[in-house]
């Protein structure tokens, strides 16, 4: 197995690491980094509970090798906390009730932080469009797209 | 109904926000594969790609020379210690790894044991396995035919594949009613097998300390304490004993149903922690969690119902064929082979009723668990809504009229079922009025009939559903031989802030939010400063775990009581602080006070701190409680839901335009998750309704076993959900709340289904199966002409 050196920018902390060549993304930050917020739902790129903010575009974390991320700015649901303070996004998730058992959020809110970084006020079609790669089994999505209008709203 | 306490207490009615949200919006929730352990190691899984075949060569050699695997585990391997064959919750018997045979496809064949997740996997792709094809039995028809295979040639004496035989009613009753009706209607409904699909898999983290004899397990379970008796029964003989046993169910990515059983995958990673002294996780991917996990439904079922000529229902008869797989491995309580399938009178007066279930073994993964609905709740629902909607075609009335005409008045609770079920509360006609008042039911008729005479299909329909749920009395309801009480041990810290411990465990209902509202409730300590655990059986007490909406009704109400408890003690010691009488005392929320003299009381937070420094001589000191609650009746949430569909007469798609669900869960204590579990449970009806379904070819292939093939709808097909709620406590429950969880799985598909045949029924169709995919319909429309 040819072993590879990356550099990566995870939340603005620069990470340098040797992985194997066929080491998916999400593993490298689970396993590797103990970064464990971003979650594995399913084999095929369905569920979207690993999606990850990479050079800001959402891109789901398994479907990506980690060589693919070297020289890359990654934004995970670590990093959107900042200075103590949450993101709108997090506000909006608690306010809203847009989670239950929580296991899609960190995908949810990283593919809603990249609808809202390219369209500031998007309209409710817009929304579920930008999440319907992202399956929730416990909300039924109408508070998930209440969350992201209400983070919509706030000046981030 | 107005709050009793205020916001900041949080006492039942308000809906505070959840306690659970400030880790998973960071990130910071601890799943299973979340764990990682010193010195673990990876567990993964050698599958059958047969539905049916003798094994006759497992050669690891290949294998055990990829680097990083350690060991190759075989049926052979666990027959050494008799662990290669585990009961089911039924009181069947399953294999956990084979000797002989697989039964199913997908079934677990060898455990790879390696250094990481990818090295397992290299070893699961080295394992050569041989196997000998051998007749499959797919149909459950089929497999009740003479000269049909006989697949569970483990039984000795078993010489066919009946599982059982289950009736209730009144046979001859119903026969009368049925030679003496004006009217009879009789459909065939097929619910087809689906899968519960939680977005986290199952999985579990073994860790055996060789030392100590003891073993902890971290695991996707929604039963913690049910599994440790289970894993002391089945691993005794090695050495497992209960105290030396701890289950550690953490954060929960789901459960509804599906992580109430024990898969291969737990016992097999719990061997091998035992056998090489080191922590082994096990984490299914999806294609093994769809293919090999329980499945819910499955259900082939012949209704008929009995009616005079004015519509009201005289008489109902139902036979179905329950498709079990391999093995009986339901999770129903152990009287119920066909679990609360009795509730098939529904919300209506039904004086006589027959019904029967046989269950039957076929090749395909064992189960029959529940989707996010009490033990077989919403098959009984899809078969009444379903006939009382076939009736008011057939009558050619209009189905909320039928629905007027049957349904159990108010004044007639608790009324007993002709199938013997003691309803608690209801006003059912009080939820379909509020329903067809939301959605102007009038108007759409109108529109309806517009329509259709332009050639356009609209269709409204309605679904009145009861559930039966919070098993339950003890008298009742037991799994494998475990009575089904739930529990609540509360303490009272010196400070006045508050621990409280569950027997059940939330996979995603907001326990730690809702558990703390009912104990502010009672003793006026604001929700804030109550921590809920749940799920490590070291340290709750023992319950039968989070399912069948049964936590609000079984520990919810332990939470109550065991909050009286302490109520009760802290009146003594007020009395004893306040040179009182007890009798003498009132108690308001959080407060005793002298009656008369309101300025003279104790707080709750005084009274907890007295409880350890100033206690009455002769009284222990402490302040706290337990209840192990076994209630005496079930639960009968209700509600009323109408969809309106439009149907593309040019690809046979419907889409749903509006749905309203008025439901009635009694008392409500977080308005906020009560709704936020109607909508999750409405999608999850909307799922069978209109993509969800595991098929299997003849030579019993899974079709459809990923996300690839099984749908679960996203954003773009789930509407706008609109909800509203009626009111009607149950009278026996401590706080009149009914459990809320899974009333919108079983309510909403008849509801979808009457949508679309009433869209349809001009053309003559009275039953369309689910799933309801564009293809059926588009058939459906070309058959008759008026496709585009």
């Amino acid at each position: 197995m040819s072993k590879h050196n990356i550099r990566v920018t995870i939340n603005g902390v620069p990470h340098e690491a040797q992985v194997d060549a066929r080491l998916l993304l999400v593993h490298f930050l689970r396993d590797q980094l103990g970064m464990t917020g971003t979650h594995i739902g399913c084999d095929t790129t369905h569920c979207g509970a690993c999606t990850v903010v990479v050079d800001l575009e959402p891109v789901k974390s398994c479907t990506m090798l980690a060589v693919q991320a070297d020289g890359a700015a990654i934004i995970t649901v670590e990093g959107l906390e900042r200075d103590g303070k949450l993101h709108p996004l997090q506000e909006g998730f608690c306010q809203e009730h847009g989670l239950q058992c929580g296991f899609c959020t960190p995908g949810m809110l990283m593919t809603a932080y990249g609808l809202l970084s390219q369209t500031e006020r998007p309209t409710e079609a817009e929304i579920r469009h930008a999440i319907s790669g992202n399956l929730c089994r416990c909300t039924g999505y109408v508070n998930i797209v209440k969350s992201i209008q209400y983070a919509a709203a706030l000046p981030r | 109904m107005a709050p009793h306490t205020t916001f900041e207490v949080g006492g039942l009615g308000h809906s505070i926000k959840r306690k659970e949200d400030p880790r998973f919006i960071r990130g910071q929730g601890r799943y299973v594969d979340d764990i990682t352990l010193p010195g673990m190691l990876y567990l993964d899984i050698v599958r059958s790609p047969f539905a049916h075949a003798k094994i006759t060569k497992i050669d690891a050699d290949r294998a055990l020379k990829v680097p990083g695997v350690l060991a190759v585990i075989t049926g052979e391997t666990l027959a050494k210690y008799n662990l290669h064959w585990m009961p089911t919750l039924m009181s069947d018997t399953q294999m956990v790894l084979p000797t002989e045979k697989v039964m199913y496809q997908a079934q677990e064949v060898a455990a790879v044991i390696a250094t990481d997740r990818y090295a397992a996997a290299d070893g699961v792709d080295a394992v050569e396995v041989e196997y000998e094809p051998l007749p499959v039995v797919v149909d459950p028809f089929k497999a009740l035919e003479p000269g049909a295979p006989v697949l569970r040639t483990d039984k000795k004496d078993k010489k066919d594949n009946h599982i059982f035989h289950w009736e209730v009613g009144d046979r001859q009753g119903t026969d009368a009613a049925f030679a003496g009706a004006d009217v009879t209607v009789s459909e065939q409904i097929y619910l087809p097998r689906i899968h519960v699909a939680s977005i986290e898999t199952c999985g579990c983290v073994a860790d055996f300390d060789r030392v100590n004899g003891k073993l902890t397990v971290y695991m996707t379970t929604q039963a913690p304490h049910a599994i440790r008796t289970v894993v002391a029964l089945v691993a005794g003989h090695v050495g497992l004993s209960e105290e030396k046993i701890r289950i550690v169910a953490p954060d929960i990515g789901g459960g509804f149903g599906g992580k109430v059983p024990v898969y291969p995958g737990y016992v097999i990673a719990i061997a091998a922690s035992v056998v090489v002294g080191k922590p082994v996780k096990w984490i299914e991917d999806r294609m093994e969690n769809l293919q090999a996990d329980s499945f819910a439904r499955d259900y082939h079922i012949t209704a008929a119902l009995a009616a005079k000529k004015d519509g009201k229902i005289t008489g109902l008869r139902i036979k179905t064929l329950a498709d079990h797989g391999y093995a009986d491995a339901a999770a129903n309580p152990s009287k119920f082979p066909a679990g609360l399938f009795s509730i098939c009178t529904g919300s209506y007066d039904v004086p006589h009723a027959f019904a029967e279930v046989d269950g039957v073994y076929t090749n395909k993964p064992p189960g029959g668990i529940a989707y996010r609905c009490s033990f077989r709740v919403t098959e009984a629902v899809h078969a009444i809504e379903r006939m009382v909607d076939a009736l008011a075609q057939k009558l050619q009335m209009d189905p909320a009229e039928l629905r007027f005409r049957n349904f159990i008045p108010p004044e007639r609770f608790p009324y007993t079922s002709a199938l013997g079920w003691e309803y608690d509360s209801g006003n059912y006609a009080g939820a379909l009025k509020k329903a067809m008042e939301k959605i102007g039911y009038a108007d759409l008729r109108r529109e309806q009939a517009e329509k259709r005479q332009r050639g356009e299909l609209m269709g409204i329909g309605i679904s009145s559903f009861t559930e039966i749920v919070g098993a339950g009395p003890s008298k009742h309801f037991d799994i494998l031989g475990i009575k089904m009480f739930d529990s609540c041990e509360i303490r009272i810290h010196p400070t006045g802030k508050a621990i409280a411990r569950f027997g059940t465990k939330s996979q995603g209902q907001g326990h730690e939010t809702t558990y703390a509202q009912i104990i502010a409730e009672e003793l006026g300590i604001p929700a804030a400063h109550i921590q809920v655990e749940e799920g490590d059986t070291d340290t709750a007490p023992y319950g039968l775990g989070t399912y069948a909406s049964r936590s609000t009704p079984t520990a919810g109400a332990a939470a109550a009581i065991a909050a009286r408890k302490i109520r009760d003690k802290a009146r003594k010691i007020a009395a004893h602080l306040l040179e009182a009488a007890e009798e003498d005392l009132e108690w308001e929320t959080g407060r005793f006070f002298v009656k008369g003299v309101p300025q003279k009381g104790k707080t709750i937070q005084e009274i907890a701190f007295a409880a350890y420094t100033n206690h009455p001589q002769g009284m222990e000191a402490g302040l706290e409680a337990v209840n192990y609650y076994d209630p005496p009746n079930l639960t009968f949430p209700f509600g009323s839901y109408i969809a309106v569909v439009d149907i593309d007469r040019g690809t046979g798609m419907v889409k749903i335009r509006r749905f309203v669900a008025v439901d009635d869960c009694g008392t409500i204590i977080n308005p906020m998750i009560v709704e936020g579990q109607i909508h999750g449970g409405l999608t999850m009806g909307l799922a069978p309704a209109l993509f969800e379904e595991i098929q299997y070819d003849e030579a019993g292939n899974i079709q459809g076993g990923s996300f690839m093939d099984y749908l679960l709808p996203t954003a773009m097909e789930t509407p706008a959900w609109e909800t509203d709620k009626t009111i009607t406590p149950s009278p026996h429950h401590p706080l009149g709340a009914k459990g809320v969880g899974e009333s919108a799985t079983v309510g909403a598909p008849p509801a979808i289904v009457n949508a679309v045949v009433d869209a349809l029924a001009h053309l003559g169709v009275t039953h369309i199966d689910i799933p309801i995919t564009p293809e059926k319909v588009w058939r459906i429309l070309k058959d008759n002409g008026v496709a585009e």
